[in-house]
């Protein structure tokens, strides 16, 4: 047992546990906007491997980093409209429309890196983001290695979060977002267009989720693979539920997850890892995160209006 | 005249062949109240539709504050200072009351919620009107009462001058129904105009100062509601005299149930007995034990103490199957939550309760065709207004939803009929016909429960009325027996500590 408290002592740890929870609060982020609003968006894996993709390539191809995640941003949001169009105005199935777009965005991506680079065997490295030390915090025993001096896009990922809460729970957006996602009634009485406001939502998350992608290729790694995302999309749907829809605690959630994740890996190379098969390891973290759904979401209030489009004046 | 704050002039507005709204012209004045009156269907909804720009209509005009209201423009009346509080309200239960009423009232990109500020306004305004609720509730957690306070807040928050309110009491116990009328009278007396659009003559006679009777899409009279009575209203909004069915006397015989010192969770110590051939009224304010009386008796719990006797026997595994096996047979209180399915057709929903039996089904397989010939039936009987058999149920109206759930009562002919709140929120017609239903039902030897919280309904049609405090149930009263008030007491709890 002193092993695992050894690396739950260890900056370098929770270093890595940070670094592998961005993408998924990226990703979660974007979803939890969406099921806000009332949408579903199991296009989110597919939207995952766009942004990783675009992103990357975008900077192989000479665009500099942020303007990657531009890229990266900006395709996510036109696979995200055709999710909003199809299940807001249509009022389509939102899990077939969520699966058709996750199939369709990752085809699209296979099918657009073989036009891109057709002799290459191994895809190409880029010059990735680079970790900045914040000054001062970036000092701090313990704390400075495990926060402060991980990659500008990290950053970005907990500002993220901090801004969703922030406009979800203190602007006048953000209430009418959340009404939307309860009872689009209510909306609607008051003249506002709940279509627009649910497009808008499933838009911004899906530029949200490519971008979590997005740190995938430009800075836990530097190059493309397929498999890459390997799931993390369908991990963040269940970060949302864990985090009863709340950006914070599907924050902490999503670092929990990635804790677990670190976890496994450093315990690998332990004296445990020699007695155990490393597929255990491997299931660790997700059977972890099932146990802690059933006990953390018990209680937690799903938007009422999620998965029921709206259409005016029908009862 | 200068107080006119809405002139509807010449309105006309039809779909298809239908003529939903006639040539409707009348004024709303400043300070008054003015009652719409109608039966269902008769244009009062769509009316309020092409107020609020939901709809067009085809002739016609609308003046706000002597100002034209363009057509079909969902903010204009809202931002001209007219809030509705619709039947079915439009709050987001998950979120906060303070929430609810803000949504909407700042621009979507302003980076504050205006909280404090909010927060002011919305406490002046609950002590300038007696609206007493906690903002910081979530309003899943209020009663309904409370909720349609929150809708008036909302539209108070807006700066409206009218108020208009549809059918505001259907889902008010009497004190609610009460507190809702002095705080409009307060609302009347700063200068806001009210239009109170209900079927219930009693509280439109109390509470209005002018009348419009509106019957298939016209308006046919306008009078101060001094000059008029609950009579003379009915009888405009049906176009003719309804007949008040005039009940015989009861025959009673063998009891069919039996309830000896019966207590469940929500009974204390019952004794009531329901014979053939009788209607027993159940009187009181709800939530005094009605819903698990009536929970008992539709097998949904069973006595914890105490002995029940169905036609003699102790039922020995009491359930809902049991229930219906014995002839028991439920008009619903919540006919949208519990009496049917919404989205499965009348068909479906009209043989909920006997699928498993012969015509529908023969040795596990569904008879589709008898099944539909049985919905059919029942339309036809009962009069249910649908375009057919085959139409998800959601998309009727309460009165011809309750007549299908009363057709499938009827058709079971039941030995026993528990009818809970059978006429909420339905208008004369439907009213009239449910009512005679369950007198026809008991001159054939039917046990009939009726539970309403309508004194006047329970007296009108009960040969013997009991009255629920509490959980407690008091002896039965014969027809005449006591008078309104004597049961009044009795509802609020006196006799029973009289007679203990």
């Amino acid at each position: 047992m002193t092993e695992i408290l050894d690396i739950l002592l260890s900056a370098s740890f929770w270093a890595a546990a940070i670094r592998i929870a961005s993408p998924l609060i990226f990703a979660a982020m974007g979803e939890l906007i969406c099921e806000r609003a009332g949408v579903l968006n199991l296009g989110i894996e597919g939207i995952m491997v766009v942004g990783a993709f675009a992103g990357w390539m975008a900077v192989y191809a000479g665009a500099g980093l942020w303007m990657g995640v531009g890229v990266a941003l900006v395709m996510g949001m036109v696979f995200g409209a055709v999710h909003a169009t199809l299940t807001v105005p249509f009022g389509l199935s939102q899990h077939v429309v969520g699966l058709g777009i996750t199939l369709l965005a990752t085809a699209a991506t296979y099918y657009a890196y073989r036009i891109a680079l057709p002799e290459v065997t191994s895809p190409p490295k880029i010059d990735a983001f680079e970790p900045y030390t914040v000054p001062i915090l970036g000092d701090l025993p313990l704390l400075g290695e495990a926060l402060f001096q991980q990659t500008p896009l990290t950053y970005a990922a907990f500002a993220t979060a901090a801004l969703t809460a922030f406009v979800l729970f203190r602007t006048p957006l953000g209430l009418a977002l959340r009404a939307a996602g309860e009872n689009p009634a209510s909306v609607a009485a008051q003249g506002l267009s709940v279509t627009g406001l649910r497009m808008g939502a499933v838009i911004v998350g899906s530029g949200l989720m490519a971008v979590g992608g997005a740190f995938l290729t430009m800075s836990a790694f530097d190059s493309f693979f397929f498999e890459m995302v390997n799931g993390r999309g369908w991990i963040c749907i269940a970060l949302v539920v864990f985090g009863a829809w709340k950006p914070g605690k599907t924050l902490l959630g999503a670092i929990l997850f990635a804790a677990f994740d670190a976890l496994q890996i450093r315990l690998q190379q332990t004296p445990i890892g020699a007695d155990a098969p490393y597929q255990v390891f491997l299931m660790a973290p997700y059977i972890l995160s099932i146990l802690a759904l059933v006990v953390m979401s018990r209680r937690a209030s799903v938007p009422a209006a999620l998965m029921v489009p709206f259409n005016k004046g029908e009862r | 005249m200068a107080d006119v704050v809405l002139r509807l002039t010449g309105v006309t507005k039809r779909f298809g062949p239908v003529i939903a709204n006639g040539d409707v012209s009348f004024d709303v004045h400043r300070g008054e109240v003015v009652a719409l009156l109608g039966e269902n269907g008769a244009g009062k909804t769509t009316l309020m539709n092409i107020l609020f720009g939901l709809y067009a209509a085809d002739a016609g005009s609308v003046e706000l504050f002597g100002r034209a209201l363009p057509p079909a423009a969902p903010r204009a009346a809202l931002d001209a200072g007219v809030g509705m509080v619709h039947q079915h309200f439009t709050l987001a239960e998950n979120l906060s009351v303070l929430e609810n009423i803000v949504l909407g009232t700042r621009a979507l990109w302003s980076p504050s919620l205006g909280r404090r500020r909010a927060v002011a306004k919305i406490d002046a305004l609950m002590a300038d009107y007696g609206l007493r609720v906690d903002h910081g509730a979530r309003v899943a957690d209020l009663s309904v009462g409370e909720r349609q306070r929150v809708e008036i807040l909302k539209a108070l928050y807006r700066d409206a001058r009218i108020l208009i309110l549809d059918e505001p009491t259907a889902v008010l116990t009497p004190q609610e129904a009460e507190d809702l009328f002095a705080t409009l009278r307060t609302a009347v007396a700063r200068g806001l105009s009210v239009i109170f659009i209900s079927h219930k003559l009693h509280e439109v006679a109390a509470i209005s100062d002018r009348v419009v009777v509106l019957r298939h899409g016209r308006v046919v009279a306008q009078a101060a509601t001094a000059e008029t009575t609950p009579q003379d209203m009915a009888r405009l909004m049906v176009g003719g005299d309804i007949p008040a069915p005039k009940p015989r006397p009861a025959k009673p015989g063998a009891p069919r149930v039996d309830l000896v010192g019966v207590s469940t969770d929500g009974l204390r110590n019952v004794t009531l007995t329901l014979p053939a051939g009788q209607i027993t009224g159940l009187a009181g304010v709800s939530g005094n034990g009605q819903g698990a009386l009536a929970d008992l008796l539709a097998g949904l719990t069973a006595p914890t103490a105490g002995e029940m006797r169905v036609d003699g026997q102790v039922p020995t595994d009491w359930s809902p199957r049991a229930a219906i096996a014995a002839g028991i047979a439920r008009i619903p209180e919540d006919r949208h939550g519990t009496g049917t399915i919404g989205d499965l057709s009348l068909t479906e929903n009209s043989m909920l309760e006997r699928y498993a039996e012969a015509p529908m089904s023969h040795a596990g397989w569904f008879d589709h065709g008898a099944a539909r010939a049985f919905a059919s039936r029942i339309i036809e009987t009962y009069d249910v207004r649908c375009p057919g058999p085959e139409t998800p149920i959601r998309l009727l109206s309460g009165g011809n939803m309750q007549k299908l759930i009363l057709g499938r009562v009827m058709e079971g002919a039941p030995k026993i009929i528990l009818a809970n709140q059978p006429v909420r929120g339905l208008d004369i017609g439907a009213l009239t016909y449910v009512h005679s239903q369950l007198l026809a039902a008991r001159d054939r030897g039917a046990a009939v429960l009726l539970i309403s919280e309508d004194l006047d309904e329970v007296i009108a049609l009960s040969d013997v009325i009991h009255v629920m405090s509490e959980g407690r149930v008091s002896p039965g009263f014969a027809r005449g027996e006591m008078s309104p008030a004597q049961l009044g007491q009795w509802m609020a709890g006196e006799g029973f500590d009289r007679a203990a």
